[in-house]
């Protein structure tokens, strides 16, 4: 006997929003966290005079732009093992949304730290300030604010992306729709749900950007 | 009048230290920007509380003279000494450590504020005192809301920089300065990017300051203001120092056909 499909829908929603948030929130939390880190380190390499070092952050951007996200993670999950380096289906995930964010997120950085006015260098300088001092108390705050909306575009896309961790047998919202759909045979309405589910996601994480923009703005003329 | 003619680096006679020490020293400061030979053998002598103007054309190195002492620009040749303690020889590849035993001495008032944006008034004034002097919070804040109070600013101590008028954010550049409390003020047109009614506040308060014993080096087109306040004027002309001495000497009857020039200029806007 099939099963209507509101009652499909009704009983694959508690696991598609586990799948959500055991599966895509983590994920993608803690992969651009991880990724916020790698970005800074390499949009300061980057800034950096030593051409060597600005050119090993070039070279890193390039690469993590220049090819997709799904070759990335299929290189570290399938093409890893081939040199005897097995890694579980969430390190590689991790590793490579980590990495991939990295490379976008520097660039972001990168600018926001150059968007910053030469006189806040140098007024951090006259008061006695170490370059990296002044790096973080005066220009990365400054910067943080410039880069909130794109970085948030950035988030955005990392949960959409995290979808392709479903591809290396990662249990996230996908993989369990596709399960479900498989399943029941009831593909359209199933893809249709997670798309949903991702959709309120973003929502939700947009809202969130309004009011950290709001907060950050508080030190600018309106 | 030659520019090392020390009486004329003193105007007074009178010797204002009893040892005679001059509060900054300079020598044979020479900077290159590539082919362009910026700063050709400064040398300047400032005594302890003395308040030294330092006019000339724009380009004529005036900042860059500045920008040295705190060492925001390292130049290529040249001596720079503070009270006989901090002795910088800039030929000598000075190390960063040396550099920023310097710049320590003094503290910069910008011609554009360069206030932190991010913080408040108070945050703007604590912020060296607190973080690179480690100072404790109380002490430094009982300090900065007196200095706050005489420039008149009480009330905005939890305002942020683009609440402020550029006098009043002046005026927080000039305390941030004083809150370090550096032997050496040095201000470079402090109120060129003013609105002409906002000067004279900000004129006022370096005015006190002066009253006060601070020793300051200031880069400034107010001739009226030098006249009246200053110990010793420095006409910088292309990289060079072409006079200097008593302002009444250099801006009422200047030596050089070049400084008569300018005056000139300046008293035709
Ligand atoms: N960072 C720099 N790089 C190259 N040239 C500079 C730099 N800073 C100043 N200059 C040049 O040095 C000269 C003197 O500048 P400055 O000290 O700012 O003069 P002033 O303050 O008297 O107007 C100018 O010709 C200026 O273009
Ligand atoms: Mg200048």
């Amino acid at each position: 006997m099939q099963e209507p499909i509101a009652d499909l829908l009704l009983r694959s929603l508690l696991p598609l929003i586990e799948g959500a948030i055991l599966g895509t929130i983590p994920l993608a939390l803690s992969s651009f966290a991880i990724g916020l880190v790698i970005a800074l380190g390499m949009a300061l390499m980057r800034l950096s005079k030593n051409r060597l070092v600005s050119g090993i952050a070039r070279a890193y951007i390039s690469v993590i732009r220049g090819t997709p996200l799904l070759v990335q993670l299929f290189v570290i999950f399938y093409g890893l093992p081939s040199i005897g380096l097995v890694v579980d289906p969430w390190p590689s995930a991790i590793i490579a949304f980590s990495l991939n964010v990295g490379g976008y997120a520097a660039e972001v950085i990168r600018a926001a730290i150059l968007s910053v006015p030469k006189g806040q260098w140098e007024a951090g300088h006259t008061i006695g300030m170490s370059r990296g001092r002044t790096l973080v108390r005066i220009i990365l705050p400054q910067a943080a604010r410039v880069s909130v909306p794109p970085l948030s575009n950035t988030f955005i896309s990392l949960v959409k992306d995290t979808s392709l961790a479903s591809l290396i047998l990662v249990t996230e919202l996908f993989r369990n729709a596709q399960e479900i759909a498989a399943f029941s045979q009831e593909f359209m309405a199933l893809y249709i749900e997670a798309a949903v589910i991702y959709w309120v996601i973003c929502l939700a994480l947009s809202s969130v950007q309004g009011s950290l923009e709001k907060r950050l703005d508080r030190y600018v003329a309106h | 009048m030659s520019p090392t003619d020390p009486i004329a680096a003193d105007p007074s006679g009178a010797d204002p230290s009893p040892a005679g020490q001059a509060l900054l020293t300079v020598r044979g400061l020479s900077k290159r920007f590539g082919d362009n030979e910026v700063l050709k053998s400064i040398d300047l002598t400032v005594q302890p509380g003395q308040i030294v103007a330092l006019i000339g054309p724009s380009g004529s190195g005036k900042t860059t003279v500045l920008r040295s002492l705190n060492g925001l620009e390292v130049p290529d040749a040249g001596i720079a000494d503070v009270a006989g303690e901090v002795h910088v020889d800039f030929a000598a590849s000075p190390s960063r450590a040396e550099i920023n035993a310097l710049r320590d001495r003094s503290a910069m008032v910008f011609q554009h504020f360069n206030l932190f944006p991010h913080k408040t008034v108070l945050e703007n004034v604590i912020e060296g005192p607190v973080q690179v002097q480690k100072r404790s919070k109380v002490d430094a804040t009982a300090d900065a809301l007196a200095l706050l109070a005489r420039v008149g600013l009480s009330d905005k101590r939890d305002a942020y920089p683009f609440e402020l008028s550029g006098g009043q954010q002046q005026r927080v550049g000039i305390v941030r300065a004083l809150a370090l409390k550096p032997q050496l003020l040095l201000f470079d047109e402090p109120t060129s990017s003013l609105d002409p009614e906002l000067v004279g506040d900000v004129l006022d308060v370096i005015r006190e300051l002066a009253g006060e014993g601070w020793t300051m080096l200031i880069v400034t087109h107010e001739l009226q203001f030098a006249k009246q306040v200053a110990d010793q004027v420095v006409f910088m002309d292309g990289g060079r120092v072409v006079e200097h001495g008593h302002p009444r000497d250099v801006l009422v009857s200047p030596q050089h056909e070049r400084t008569r020039q300018f005056l000139r200029r300046l008293l035709d806007r």
